[in-house]
Formats: C-alpha cells, structure tokens, sequence
C-alpha cells in the first residue's frame, strides 16, 4: 500500500531531474571555440564580468563561463590554488596574496577594465551641503570623531543630526575609502549604520535629512531622484563624480580601479585569450553599461598592451 | 525497559538464524545512520579548531572573551567577543518572546480547538512560513517591520535588533507550532477522555493533560526554535546592522555573531590573515556555548518528561 | 477532584479568554504570512512568466531568466530529500529504539544532534568547503551542495523522528513483541508506520530551511552568473542566491524580477511539501 501511495510522486521527480539533467554540454561553433572559463572575486567587478559573460556567449555559444562573488580576497585564495581561471579584484592584489601565488607557481597578469567613482552622497533634503574637502570628510569618518550633528563640521550649516551610512567593513570599498580618506586602511569611527547591500544604504540615505552615506556611482547613478553627490574638494576645487571627472583624473581621490587577474596557463586556452580580448576590447562599451566608469585612452593602449605581451 | 530490550523469542522457524544475522546489520546499518552527525561535527570542530588556535595564539584567550569593543576590521583592532554575544543574546530573546508564546498557541489550537478538516488546511499553510527564505524575511524587517514600529511611536534605528528578532520569532512559529502539535496529537485520546469525564473544560484538558503529557515534544520544538534563533545569519546580516556596540536597547543596531561571520566570510579579507581568523574563534565560541546550553537542556527534558502508556 | 475548580461561569469566561489567545496566536503567524505575500505577489506576479522558466539571467532585466537556478534548486532538493530523510531516520531509529540510554557515547549523540541544529548555517559552508569542495575533491558542483543542506537540516529530521517515535505508545511495541516480533519487525511494521506523520513535518520543515538556504551554498561555491543547466557534477547556482544577487542590483527591474523568483520559489515549495502533506494525512492516527 505505502508503494502505491510513493510510486507516481516518485515517477514524476525521476522524470523531472532527468528532465533537467540535459545540461547544455557546450558543442564548440564555427570557431571551434569551447569550454568552460571560471571566474570568482569581487562583488562589485562581478556584474562586470558577468555581463561580459553573457554578451561573449552569445557570440561563442560554445563557451560557458561561471562567474562568482566569494569576495576580494576568496577570490585570490581561489586564484592562487588554481582553482579559478579569472579573478575579479576591488583592489590590487596584496603582498601575502602575491607571495602565495608564487608558492604555488601561479603567474598571473593584471588587467584594469574600468573605475569606479566612489560617491559621497547625501539626502536631496539636504541643501546646505554642495561640496565637503577631503579634510572634513576625515574630521567626519576618522575614528573616535564626535561629530554628531552638521553644524559641529560647518558653522553655517544647520544643526540637523548627521546619520551615517557606509559599507560593512569587510568591503574593499570601505578600505579604500578608508585609505584615501582617513588615511589609513581600516581607520573609520564605528558608530555609522553599516550594511552589505548597497541599496540598503541608498534607502537609509533616501530616509533621513541629515544622512551621509558613501558607495559605488552605479548606485547613485541609479537614484538621482532621491539622492544628492557632494563635491569633493582635494586641493583643486569642488569636483562632483560624473563619468567624465573620473575618467579625466579631476574626480578624487575617490576614483578606483576594478582589476580582473587572469592566470597564464589559462592564457594559453583559445577562448580564455578570447574572452580577455573581448573584455578589454569592448571595455568601455561594458562599463557604460553596468553604470562603471570606462577606461581612459591611455588605461585602455595600457590595457591592450599587457595582452599583447603575455 | 526490560521490554524495548527484549530478545526475540526463540520462534520455531527455519530462518530464525538469518533473522538475527539480519537484525545485527541492521542495527549497524542504523549506527551507521548516527555517525554521520558524529562525523559532521567532528568535521565542524576540526575545520574551526586550527584557524581559532592560530588566532588565540596571537590574542589572548581572555582579552577575546572579555573584552567589550569588537573592531577587528579597524585600524587600530580590538578584539573583544563580549559585543557580538550580547548582539546575539538580544536577537535571540525576542525572536523566543515571538515564537514560543505563539507557537504553542498555534499548536494547541491546532491540537484541541480545530476541527480535522481546519487543521488539514491551516497546519501546511503555516508550515510554508518555514520555506520563505531568510533573505526574504530579512527585507521584510528591514522594509516592513522597521518602518511599522516607527509608525507605532517606538523610535527604532534603520538597523536595530527589534526587527529583527519579532520577524525571525515568526519564522520559526512552524517549527515550534507543527513539532509541538506532533506531540500533542500523538497523545492518546484516553487521557482526554478522562479528563473530560471527570469534568474538565476544555481549557483545563488542553493546558492540564494535554500539554504535560506531550512536554518532550513540545520542549524539543522550544529547543530547536531556540537554536536556530542562535544560529540564524541572513536575517540578521540584512535587517539588524553591523555596528558591534554593547548594548541592551533592542531599539539600536547591533551585530550578531552569526552576522560577524557571514559578512567577513563573504567579503574582501585576505584569507589567512588575523581579521579573516576572527571568523573561526567566533564560530568555535558559538559552537561552544550552544553546546553547553544544549547539554542543560537535555537534563532538563529528562527530568520533566513523563512517559504515559 | 479539588482541582478541577471554578462553576460552570467562570470557567467559560476563562476558556473564552484562552481561546481568544490561541486565535491571536494563530493570526500573528497568518497575518505575517499575509502581508510577505500580498508584498511579494503585487510587486513580481507580472514578471512570472514563461521567460523566467526558459531563459538564463541577462543584465537586460526584460529577457532575464532564472532557469539554471530554478533547475539546480530542484535537483538541491531532489539530493536532500534523498540522502537527509533516510539518514535522520535511522538515526533516530537508533537512537530511539536500539541505542542503551545509560551508555555515555549514546547520549553525547543526543547532545550532538541537538548542538548540530544550532550551528549557524555558514559554518556549515565552512565545513562543506574544507571537506567537501577541497577534502573530498569534489569541486564546487551540485552534489556537493546537495550535500552540505542535507547536513544542515540532518538535525531537524532526526529530532522531529524521535520525537514521533517516542509518542508511540509501548504498548504497541510490547504487543508486537508479545506475537514473536523480532526488534527489527517491530520497529518496521509496527511503530514506524505510526511515527510517519511526525517524520512527515520533519522532512516539511527540513526541506523548506532548505530551499531557502543561500551562505553555505556560496561558501561551498555556488556562482552567481551561469547560463547553463547544471548537472550533478558541474558548477550551479540556485534561487534564493539568485534572489539574493537581482535585490543587490541598482536597477529596480531587477528587484521585480526578485520578486517573481520568489513566487516560483514558493509554489516548488509547496509542491514539494504536498507529497509530504498528503503522506502525513493518510496516515494521521489518534490513538
């Protein structure tokens, strides 16, 4: 009886799996081109690449590539046990990273395929801020500051509570911020509403006059409706973060590179070399895309080159 | 009890010797069964254990479970564990204050005040609030819930251990409503009967025999419900902060130690590093803790259990 | 009886109050269960269309997909469901009815199991990752993900068994023994069938933390980007972490398409309890 009752749920899931057990097995195109190309990193590079992925795939549907986000740093300890063909970086690879990868007999060469304009932004209800140097900006984050409300950083503006917002401290963001700002990797006062989802913080911004938050131009960009960029003022006047100050170097220091590492060895694959080709080829027209900023001329002849020369 | 152990009885047949060649491989087959959360927590404790003694080697066992300002990202580190507990600790009492209460409720209505037809109905439509996935539950608190008790007056962080803790005790009503139900039901209708012939209302025989005679269930349900309040990550990391600050007010973030882990875990920390390390000793002092409440529990279930025939 | 107090008055007002509560009870669960789904299908019922079964996820939120994450879900749950229910099964058989009480390795099993389920669920990500993945050599593939769940609800199953177990009365044990049963009959024909409603909610409530799982998944290397269907031995990805991915986008299409993928999420979860639920029925006792 118990059989009866168990024989067509279980028929029906056999049939299911089997169903989707046909995976696509990747028959090579007219270019003879296949694969599989497995990429892991950044959070932040990964819709980069993954984009790329799916632009590349369309042209060769006989290469599969995977993308992941284990993070900067999973990333390059994936990287540098030869786990993974590509890996997507916020940041330049480390020293203790680097001399891991030379244990392990891992060359590796460094491409940048676009920048990010990191934004200090703040709520549209705010209109007595336009532009804030690096100095207060570091009077604001560095740690144990006490400002509490604007009128403490500026005289003139108004005594509205200052509510902050930034990224967790395990983001690269946060510790370039952190580096370019304060000074130091990892210097930040810890009272500030931290999260790893950038659209949290866009919507805590969006929510209280007087907040303060910093995170990728994608992001901004996104929500101009709700959100303000401050200006930053390094020395050479006020520059507010557009695509065009960040490619022509006027934007910073909040401007970054978004690296992708790829592994010699795989080099040597016809569609490893493809793919990094078309990444640093159509670099510009995949950054506009998902809302980074491209390469300048110069980062893209830099870029090109590199290629050629492995 | 003598019977439970019971030999099997020298029956006259021909397979007699096979049958207990066959109960000897099936006990094993079953042992085998029980390994297999012996192994995984062998595995647990060998993949903390190396990392978190590394790192106790370079911070000092006490400093780590005494101290009360947990930077380990910041320049400069601390690395006092005391902020992350009571973050949990928060977390964890309302998300019981929730699910308990209203979770046995729940059961016994299901139990003794629904009709058959009622419960067929509404017990599956409560168990499909277990299979919401964390990450949905998360935004809930922090798009729903937090605005909502702001509405109400209470003057709430955007990321606060409130939310969090009300919204994760309704996740786990299912778990501690359906077992506890189990239990109630598996009661035998005797007892009731009993009762009800003696004049008992119904409120009497539901909280009177009903819910002392199925207290190991219902004690289990608490105890799984409490243990997954503990170990819970995603609700946490989306809708209770990551600002580490000791504090008893449910109404400010804080961050828990399960929150600690999944953040550090999944983001940009060079690996082997001392901050990535911190990830290990705080799993190993969850480990640790939970253990050690679980081994009071079971004393406590044992004590109050009462077997009825 | 002195205890059965109060008149026939004061003991309706209180059984009112009582039931009262219970109702309250019930209403949190079903109101918080209401207001996630009205907020779930009023945003993503429009986007639950033919594309997002037969198509891959695309950066164009209008021709995304989430078809290799609906299939690795499927097969996720497919894995646990085979290897958690029998394992947690017979482990509570063991425990329950073979295992002496007094033996201490016997109950330092019972506080394992009860610890186990406390155990965050990246730590079991953690485990998978340096056993599994790495240990065993099994790369970042289905079966290993399949795997490491099955660990993460083994717990859930096994404690909701025992349970079932022991809320058979001995007395049936006894009786069969009592016939010439031998240990192993009586556990298979007699107090297993009655403990299936109970196993029943423990593999409902086992695979539904299970679809929903997203950190042990990614630590044991799901991706976030693939376009292919995944196989037992390739690389995956799965719906709650593409869930996760699409809420992390700027574009607010994508926060729609999360939305749909919830739904989808939900009707394979009750789907799959179905069986369980009508299992559970068929064999519901009062005893």
């Amino acid at each position: 009886m118990k059989l009866r009752v168990a024989a067509p749920f279980a028929l029906v899931a056999c049939a299911c799996l089997l169903a989707t057990a046909c995976g696509g097995s990747g028959n090579s195109d007219e270019n003879g081109l296949s694969g599989r190309i497995e990429a892991d990193g950044s959070s932040t590079v990964g819709p980069l690449t993954s984009y790329a992925a799916e632009a590349f795939q369309k042209l060769h549907s006989g290469v599969q590539v995977t993308v992941g986000i284990s993070g900067t740093g999973g990333g390059f300890e994936r990287f540098c046990s030869g786990e993974t063909d590509l890996s997507n970086a916020s940041r330049p690879i480390e020293a203790d990273e680097e001399a891991a990868c030379r244990k392990a007999g891992i060359e590796y060469v460094e491409l940048q395929i676009a920048n990010d304009a990191l934004s200090v932004v703040v709520n549209t209800g705010n209109d007595w801020a336009t532009c804030l140097t690096v100095d207060q900006l570091k009077q604001i984050w560095e740690p144990g500051s006490k400002i509490e409300r604007w009128k403490e950083l500026d005289a003139s503006f108004p005594d509205d509570d200052l509510v902050l917002f930034g990224p967790g401290t395990d983001s690269g963001t946060f510790d370039f911020f952190t580096k370019e700002v304060v000074g130091d990797e990892g210097a930040s006062r810890s009272d500030y509403q931290a999260s790893e989802n950038d659209n949290v913080l866009v919507n805590g911004v969006k929510g209280q006059k007087g907040a303060l938050g910093y995170f990728g131009f994608s992001y901004y960009d996104q929500n101009r409706s709700g959100l303000k960029a401050l200006a930053i003022d390094s020395g050479g006047g006020c520059v507010g973060p557009s695509v065009e100050t960040a490619q022509d170097g006027t934007y910073t220091p909040l401007s970054r590179p978004l690296l992708v590492y790829a592994k010699r060895t795989a080099f040597e694959r016809p569609e490893v070399q493809a793919f990094l080709r078309y990444l640093v080829d159509e670099s510009r027209a995949i950054a506009a895309a998902t809302l980074f900023v491209p390469l300048t001329d110069e980062q893209l002849t830099a870029a090109r080159k590199r290629l050629e020369d492995t | 009890m003598a019977t439970r152990e019971a030999t099997a009885p020298r029956a006259p047949t021909l397979r007699a010797s096979r049958r207990y060649v066959g109960e000897t491989l099936i006990k094993a087959a079953l042992g085998l069964c029980a390994l297999v959360s012996i192994l995984t927590t062998v595995g647990i404790v060998v993949a903390l254990l190396e990392p978190a003694l590394e790192f106790f080697r370079e911070i000092s066992v006490i400093d780590f479970l005494t101290g009360t300002n947990w930077a380990p990202l910041f320049e400069p580190a601390h690395f006092g564990v005391v902020p992350l507990l009571v973050g949990t600790l928060l977390v964890t009492v309302w998300a019981c204050i929730v699910c308990i209460p209203f979770g046995l409720g729940s059961a016994i209505y299901l139990s003794e005040y629904a009709r058959p037809g009622t419960r067929k109905v509404l017990k599956p439509a409560l168990e499909l609030l277990a299979g919401i996935p964390t990450v949905v539950f998360g935004y809930f608190a922090l798009t729903f819930v937090t605005p909502l008790l702001r509405d109400i007056g209470l003057n709430v962080e955007i990321f606060n251990a409130l939310s969090a803790g009300l919204v994760m005790g309704v996740m786990l009503i299912p778990t501690v409503a359906s077992l506890s139900e189990d239990a109630m039901t598996a009661v035998p209708q005797n007892l009731r009967d009993g009762a009800y012939a003696l004049g008992a209302t119904r409120l009497q025989v539901a909280t009177r025999t009903v819910v002392p005679a199925a207290v190991s269930g219902i004690v289990a349900s608490f105890v799984l419900g409490i243990s997954r309040a503990v170990g819970e990550t995603m609700i946490v990391l989306i809708a209770a902060g990551q600002q580490p600050q000791l504090t008893f007010d449910p109404r400010v973030g804080i961050e828990t130690m399960t929150a600690f882990i999944a953040a550090t875990g999944a983001g940009d920390v060079p690996r082997g590093t001392i901050e990535y390390k911190t990830i290990f000793a705080v799993g190993i002092t969850l480990f640790a803790i939970t253990l050690v409440l679980n081994m009071f529990s079971i004393r406590l279930v044992r004590r109050f259990r009462e077997v009825y025939e | 009886m002195s205890r059965l107090e109060g008149s026939r008055r004061t003991g309706r007002g209180r059984g009112l109050a009582f039931q009262l509560a219970l109702w309250l009870s019930l209403a949190v669960g079903f109101l918080t269960l209401g207001a996630l789904l009205v907020q779930v299908f009023t945003k993503g019922f429009a986007r639950v269309d033919g594309k997002l079964f037969t198509d891959p996820p695309s950066f164009d939120p209008l021709i995304a997909g989430a078809r290799p994450a609906i299939f690795a879900t499927l097969w996720l749950m497919g894995l646990v469901f085979l290897f958690a229910v029998p394992v947690g099964i017979g482990t509570a058989i063991y425990l329950e009815e073979y295992a002496r009480k007094d033996r201490w390795y016997n109950r330092l099993l019972e506080v394992n199991i009860q610890n186990l389920a406390a155990v965050p669920s990246i730590v079991y990500g953690i485990l998978g990752l340096a056993f599994l993945v790495r240990g065993l050599g099994l790369g970042r593939v289905v079966l290993a993900g399949g795997m490491i769940l099955t660990l993460l609800v083994l717990p859930t199953v096994i404690i909701a068994a025992r349970e079932a177990l022991r809320a058979v009365p001995g007395s049936i044990r006894e009786g069969a023994v009592a016939l010439g049963a031998t240990q192993w009959q009586v556990v298979w024909r007699q107090v297993l069938p009655a403990a299936v409603p109970g196993i029943a909610t423990g593999s409902i409530l086992a695979l539904s933390r299970a679809i929903g799982e997203t950190a042990p998944l990614i630590m044991v290397g799901a991706v976030t980007y693939i376009s292919f269907n995944p196989s037992l031995l390739g690389p995956f990805t799965a719906l709650p972490i593409q869930i996760y991915t699409w809420t992390n986008q700027p574009q607010e299409e994508f926060r729609v398409l999360a939305a749909a993928a919830i739904i989808v999420l939900l009707v394979i979860l009750l789907v799959m309890n179905s069986f369980a639920i009508v299992i559970r029925n068929r064999y519901q006792k009062r005893w």
